[in-house]
């Protein structure tokens, strides 16, 4: 049979081709999905793109200096204001460490575990991806300042975040926002323990599986409950918003805000668990790495 | 009446000089725009410049396969598209996929596309890039990683309105590179 010949040799067709790369690129995300084998290639082409990402944001950081610079007539007053607030705290501080002596000591006493101590790291948002309905956001520390899997990004209000993948330089932060990423908390006012989780949207929360005749009202304070073991207890997370009974639903539907700002704020906290003085329980550990890989999947 | 004729030879002059030029593509220059358009998608920005925010690197993408296809090509949509999910944070591939769309897209139509001047290329353009942002939202859909939003659609809008001074700026440089001398 006979075939003209071709005039330019091009390979195979647009379609082919297409073909071939989408089969590929369906096959990769399969396969990352469901598992964890790109983590290594993540972490080399995330290192090559960190100065990037530096350069990228390094015109912003020149800027805010640069309106630091400038605004060095409010900084006087606001010295002043800061000195005051912390002489204020530092009364409370002191109080508070007493407090927590006597806490552990009755711990000890009771023979409770002893709660894990945390180091803060200060971090700055570097950037936000491209997808605004992916609800994460890189910092610009990583590993090398002691970041790992699993710790809990706060700001001054309350709790932003999880990290769930680390760079050398650079870690992502799945925010509480992120659809799939629950917290477990408790109401502040009653100490009801449930679970948040994202709903997917800026600025929500949603609060399920709690039945119509919960003692829940509009602005109630969620927070960290402690259990499970990732999130230290007591840190607020949300307020309640929205409540709506439906008679046909078994469970009401609840829509909370959270209370941290992420789109306010450059700078956050990564709290960094530190091992407990005494023998750390194992079962601890074990909860915080599912907990950790149950972020990653989602 | 007269004015058709010299039109039409003025365009046969101008895709004469685009044909020869295309024996001129350099890699370098390719590369290193959708390094720039990486930089730029970089940019940190708030919540509501993000949902309007154009895929620089699709729109560079676009551009390099419709007026350079022998020298880009799938693998390279397919590569930067996965830089794009790593810097993204989403999953690997996903990113991939909608390049490998655009990218057939321009393949099957830069010789009816390059008929037009770059203004009248933008309908296309934003079929394209509207189709890309479907595909994105399907995956990203499937894969249960956020729920969909129509508004979403906007970067491909405004990847359609800047689409000209991108193509403008990018045949400058590319028309600048190649030295007359040569030819």
């Amino acid at each position: 049979m006979y075939t003209s010949p071709r005039f330019f040799a091009s390979g195979p067709s647009p379609l082919t081709r297409f073909f071939l790369y989408a089969l590929l690129s369906v096959l990769l995300m399969i396969a990352d999905k469901h598992t964890d084998q790109f983590s290594e290639l993540r972490r080399v082409i995330g290192l090559a793109v960190s100065p990037l990402q530096k350069s990228a944001y390094a015109p912003f950081q020149f800027y805010h200096q640069l309106g630091q610079y400038l605004a060095s007539f409010d900084l006087i007053e606001e010295i002043e204001q800061l000195k005051q607030e912390h002489l204020r705290n530092q009364h409370e501080l002191y109080q508070l460490r007493t407090l927590a002596n006597e806490n552990r000591h009755l711990r000890a006493l009771l023979g409770a575990t002893e709660q894990s101590q945390f180091r803060t790291v200060l971090a700055e948002i570097m950037s936000t991806p491209r997808n605004p309905f992916n609800r994460k956001i890189v910092l610009n520390k990583g590993s090398s300042s002691g970041i790992r899997e699993g710790h809990i990004v706060i700001d001054n209000l309350g709790v932003i975040g999880q990290v769930t993948r680390i760079y050398p330089l650079t870690a992502e932060v799945t925010l509480i926002t992120d659809k799939g990423h629950t917290v477990p908390v408790k109401i502040a006012r009653n100490a009801i323990n449930t679970v948040i989780s994202g709903a997917g949207r800026n600025h929500e929360l949603e609060l399920q599986f709690l039945s119509v005749n919960t003692d829940v009202q509009p602005g109630d304070l969620l927070v960290t409950s402690g259990i499970g073991g990732v999130y230290p207890p007591g840190l607020p997370v949300g307020r309640v918003t929205h409540i709506e009974h439906d008679k046909s639903m078994q469970f009401s539907r609840i829509i909370c805000t959270p209370v941290a700002g992420v789109d306010r704020h450059r700078h956050v906290l990564v709290l960094i668990d530190l091992p407990p003085e005494t023998t750390p329980s194992a079962e601890k550990t074990d909860l915080t790495d599912s907990h950790a890989n149950q972020a990653n999947q989602q | 009446m007269q004015t058709k004729p010299t039109s039409n030879k003025a365009f046969g002059h101008d895709d004469l000089l685009e044909q020869e030029s295309q024996l001129f593509a350099s890699r370098p220059l390719i590369y290193l725009s959708l390094v720039a358009a990486l930089l730029l998608n970089l940019v940190v920005s708030n919540n509501i410049v993000l949902s309007v925010r154009p895929d620089f690197v699709a729109v560079a993408l676009l551009y390099w396969n419709i007026y350079q296809p022998r020298q880009s090509g799938m693998s390279l949509a397919f590569i930067s598209g996965i830089i794009m999910d790593v810097v993204n944070a989403s999953i690997m591939g996903q990113q991939a996929l909608v390049y490998c769309t655009i990218t057939f897209c321009a393949l099957i139509f830069y010789r009816r596309l390059r008929m037009f001047n770059v203004f009248r290329q933008i309908p296309a353009i934003l079929w394209i890039l509207l189709l890309a942002q479907t595909v994105l939202l399907i995956t990203g859909t499937l894969a249960g990683t956020y729920s969909s939003d129509w508004r979403i659609l906007f970067t491909s809008l405004s990847g359609g309105l800047i689409w000209p001074f991108v193509a403008i700026l990018l045949t400058r440089i590319r028309k600048q590179e190649i030295n007359p001398d040569e030819l």
